[in-house]
């Protein structure tokens, strides 16, 4: 699936942003105060999010706020829509 | 009902700890057009993952006639709202085409006729419209007053005293009864003026709405302290549907309470007395039975 660069969510509190580019494999770059408690479920979800969409090859940045992991799927969604310009919704 | 922005994650997630009745996440006019797919997919997230603690869930989309719209409904749905907002509500017909596209996705899911209604009212047309409005759908369960709009469109401004809402706000309050739904007023959007929104949301109990819409938790307190009957009315009321169920028992119809007689109307408002009480928190519903 081809990939553009595209950006999804904030630096607020409680948000993540989503920085997807092209890549080889899924590379997961992320920043989080919680990295050393929840950076491994933080990666899982940003992953699982991206491969339920059909993306096995981009290159992420995600910068953490303390999100949840519905915001997390959320804005990993939104950047891999506009990424890709295939929405998730039918109309 | 207090309004959140659809896409702020962190006020999302922290609404329900304010307790309000019923929490909006807002698709509409909160939302930037650059961000309606992002608050959308937000939303959708929301409504599936967080636990709110059984508030109740509204979502305003954006209009049908808009590219956000029908997608809205799809996302809303899917993610089991209660209750869909319809923005800008003019004409039944508005009501009647969404709830056509709610039916395609409950279709779709098997779970047909589980998302409610409310339209929210905010021009002249849609107060003239108002009852038509209001009965468009079994699944109507209240119109709401949108006074910013209304006031633009009537050519006018909002004032303290709200003359310019009265009309608007007696037909919603008349219609909804007429239909047998709920009412619920426009926001208040002045937070450092709390005196002036109390002297609002006392305007708008009188008139008889059932609740009021609100931006900003602070606003929660001064609602249900409006909102909830005195102890002697709670006491009162108690007292008539106490009488009531003895009458019922032993087969009487006509009862008195403190040698005055109970009717149909008395028993209505002792009912409403009592809801109000258990909704405001100063009645425990089992003590009620």
């Amino acid at each position: 699936m081809e990939i553009k660069n595209a950006v999804a969510g904030t630096l607020e509190s409680g948000d993540i942003m989503v920085q997807i580019a092209p890549g080889e494999g899924l590379q997961v770059d992320l920043q989080s105060s919680v990295a050393a408690q929840f950076g491994r479920q933080i990666k899982a979800v940003i992953t699982e999010t991206l491969t339920g969409l059909g993306i096995d090859n981009a290159y992420v940045k995600a910068t953490d706020k303390g999100a949840l992991d519905c915001t997390i799927r959320a804005r990993v969604t939104a950047a891999a829509v506009r990424a890709t310009g295939k929405d998730v919704w039918k109309d | 009902m207090m309004f959140v922005p659809g896409n702020n994650p962190g006020m999302m997630a922290d609404a329900h700890i304010y307790g309000p009745d019923s929490i909006m996440l807002d698709l509409e006019d909160s939302v930037t057009m650059a961000e309606k797919d992002a608050a959308r997919l937000l939303v959708h997230n929301a409504l599936k993952s967080i636990d709110f603690g059984g508030t109740e869930m509204v979502v305003r989309i954006n209009p049908l006639n808009t590219p956000y719209g029908k997608k809205d409904v799809e996302a809303v749905v899917k993610a089991g709202v209660d209750v869909i907002r319809m923005p800008k509500t003019e004409t039944a017909d508005e009501v009647r085409e969404l709830e056509a596209e709610i039916i395609k996705v409950e279709t779709e899911l098997g779970c047909v006729g589980r998302t409610l209604i409310m339209a929210a009212i905010e021009s002249a047309l849609g107060v003239v419209n108002a009852y038509e409005i209001a009965t468009a759908s079994k699944r109507m369960m209240g119109i709401a007053l949108g006074a910013e709009d209304y006031s633009a469109n009537l050519k006018t401004q909002r004032t303290p005293g709200g003359a310019e809402l009265l009309l608007a706000r007696e037909s919603i309050v008349v219609a909804a009864r007429a239909a047998g739904i709920a009412c619920f007023d426009t926001v208040y959007s002045n937070l450092d003026d709390m005196e002036t929104f109390r002297k609002e949301v006392e305007l708008i109990k009188t008139l008889g709405f059932d609740g009021k819409s609100i931006i900003n938790p602070r606003q929660i307190e001064v609602v249900n302290e409006v909102f909830a009957p005195s102890q002697k009315a709670i006491d009162k009321a108690l007292r008539i549907i106490a009488a009531i169920k003895e009458a019922q028992a032993k087969g009487s119809g006509v009862i008195a309470v403190n040698g005055k007689m109970v009717d149909r109307p008395v028993v209505i408002r002792a009912e409403r007395t009592i809801a109000l009480a258990i909704a405001s928190g100063i009645l425990d519903k089992e003590e009620a039975l």
